[in-house]
């Protein structure tokens, strides 16, 4: 992508100017990378959940042990496994994907933790009012229990978002082009770092910042009515 | 049989190595109103809790309407009871809460229409006015539209009988119902069940500390104590002549 691009090196600001366009591309990488990453995260992490707070203890177990492995294994460990590793065994997914992927499963144990401790600060005495009330379990778990997690999971859940866009760069040591890689390479060609990656930081700041306040609009806007929430 | 509503038959009720209930005989008759009173620890909750199909028995049978409770007669045999038993046996008791235990994210009205809704399968409108009718009878026609943390204690434990009631349970249990309240609270509380009580035929079962309420409106009172009935009778015999020594100190240590 970078062939044929076109720079202005005759002082720093149109430097900048002139490379914007192509970090911004990167940059679209980054956060298409992140969502697709926090999706993987948000229902791999559900999954898990539910599968640790299983009552057999067979299920219970393994979903423990997988997030354990997952979650004391360095990022970079598990997306060189999924990008070397896999296609040895015939499942060939482009860097993007696998980087993504790899993103996903990472975070997954930690949201995993999240969505176990949102659904158990929901009291017993919840349960049992339910219980009391004959509600079935999945009612219960619908209308009384979901409600009352959401709240309090959404605040650390966008924590997890920031970090997954903060780790994208990892992806770079697969090929993928994100924000950072693009600015390494305009750096290798030009001999001048300085801009583009004080651009990369910029662009990061803008980012986090528009990410965390969007999380903010939304847990205010959540409706929470006498949760008790720190 | 006769016609006792609740039987407890040599109920066993364990929490590890401690019994909370010992081979307990216990029989509650239709439109009775009955007080549970004694030291805490002796099992008064766990009647309650164990009738709401909230805790298991280890031992025993419990009888609501003549139909065991936690056991299905299957092929000749008393088996412990499946899920779909226990929702039909659990829909004929109501529970009130020493913590309310309302749903804190609902309305006052959703928390009364919630249940009749998705388990009875009334139409919203239906369970709209059930429950308009129920929160004037607890005195709180005004407050339908209030989350349950805009309320008092007293309030919210009036919210917590109205719910109750919306199930049309044929027994209504009150676990320690004002235990949780200000002082100055109980009285509402009180009024209500009280009125409840008198106005309708509902069999009810009271844990309780309130000695002078229990006194009021009960037609018996069992006193509990190691996870039996040490004692029962009118309120007039258990108060103003106890019979035996334990039940003669428990009420001499609580009234003073």
């Amino acid at each position: 992508m970078l062939f044929g691009f076109e720079w202005d090196l005759t002082n720093p600001l149109n430097f900048a100017i002139s490379i914007l366009p192509i970090l911004l591309v990167g940059m679209w990488v980054t956060i298409q990378a992140t969502v697709l990453g926090f999706f993987v995260a948000l229902v791999l992490g559900l999954v898990l959940a539910v599968l640790k707070s299983a009552q057999s203890r067979f299920v219970a177990w393994p979903a423990k042990l997988v997030t354990e492995f997952i979650r004391d294994t360095p990022l970079l460990v598990q997306l060189f496994f999924l990008y070397y590793v896999l296609p040895e065994y015939g499942i060939v997914l482009p860097a993007f994907m696998t980087g993504a992927l790899a993103l996903g499963i990472q975070y997954s144990a930690y949201t995993s933790e999240v969505y176990r401790a949102g659904i158990e600060a929901v009291g017993k005495d919840q349960r049992e009012a339910a219980r009391a009330l004959n509600l079935s379990a999945a009612n219960t778990f619908t209308h009384i229990v979901v409600p009352q997690a959401v709240p309090r999971i959404v605040p650390a859940m966008g924590n997890y978002l920031v970090s997954i866009m903060k780790d994208v760069p990892v992806l770079s040591v697969v090929t993928v082009l994100e924000m950072l890689n693009v600015a390494k390479i305009i750096g290798d060609r030009t001999f001048d770092y300085l801009v583009p990656l004080s651009l990369v930081g910029c662009l990061y700041l803008i980012m986090t910042l528009v990410a965390s306040a969007g999380v903010r609009v939304l847990d205010t806007h959540l409706p929470k009515q006498g949760l008790p929430l720190k | 049989m006769t016609d006792a509503i609740i039987r407890f038959d040599k109920v066993v009720k364990r929490f590890g190595d401690l019994t909370v209930l010992d081979e307990l005989d216990f029989e509650v008759k239709k439109g009775e109103k009955v007080s549970i009173i004694g030291p805490s620890g002796s099992g008064k909750s766990t009647v309650l809790r164990i009738l709401m199909t909230l805790e298991g028995i280890d031992g025993g049978v419990v009888y609501v309407d003549g139909e065991p409770l936690w056991h299905e007669l299957r092929e000749g045999a008393l088996l412990p009871a499946g899920e779909g038993h226990l929702r039909r046996m659990r829909s004929k008791l109501g529970m009130v809460f020493q913590q309310f235990n309302l749903f804190p994210h609902m309305t006052v009205m959703r928390n009364i229409t919630e249940a009749p809704v998705k388990v009875l399968g009334l139409s919203r409108k239906d369970a709209h006015l059930r429950a308009e009718e129920l929160l004037d009878l607890v005195g709180l026609a005004d407050q339908a539209k209030k989350f349950p943390h805009q309320l008092s204690g007293g309030q919210q434990q009036r919210v917590g009988i109205a719910r109750a009631l919306a199930m049309r349970p044929s027994i209504l249990l009150f676990d320690e119902p004002t235990s949780a309240l200000d002082p100055e609270l109980v009285g509402e509380v009180l009024t209500v069940i009280g009125r409840l009580a008198e106005e309708h035929d509902l069999t009810m079962l009271l844990v309780t500390h309130e000695m002078r309420f229990a006194r009021e409106i009960s037609d018996r009172v069992c006193f509990f104590d190691r996870g039996q009935i040490r004692e029962e009778g009118t309120p007039e015999e258990l108060f103003t002549d106890p019979s035996e020594d334990r039940t003669r100190e428990f009420l001499k240590a609580i009234l003073d």
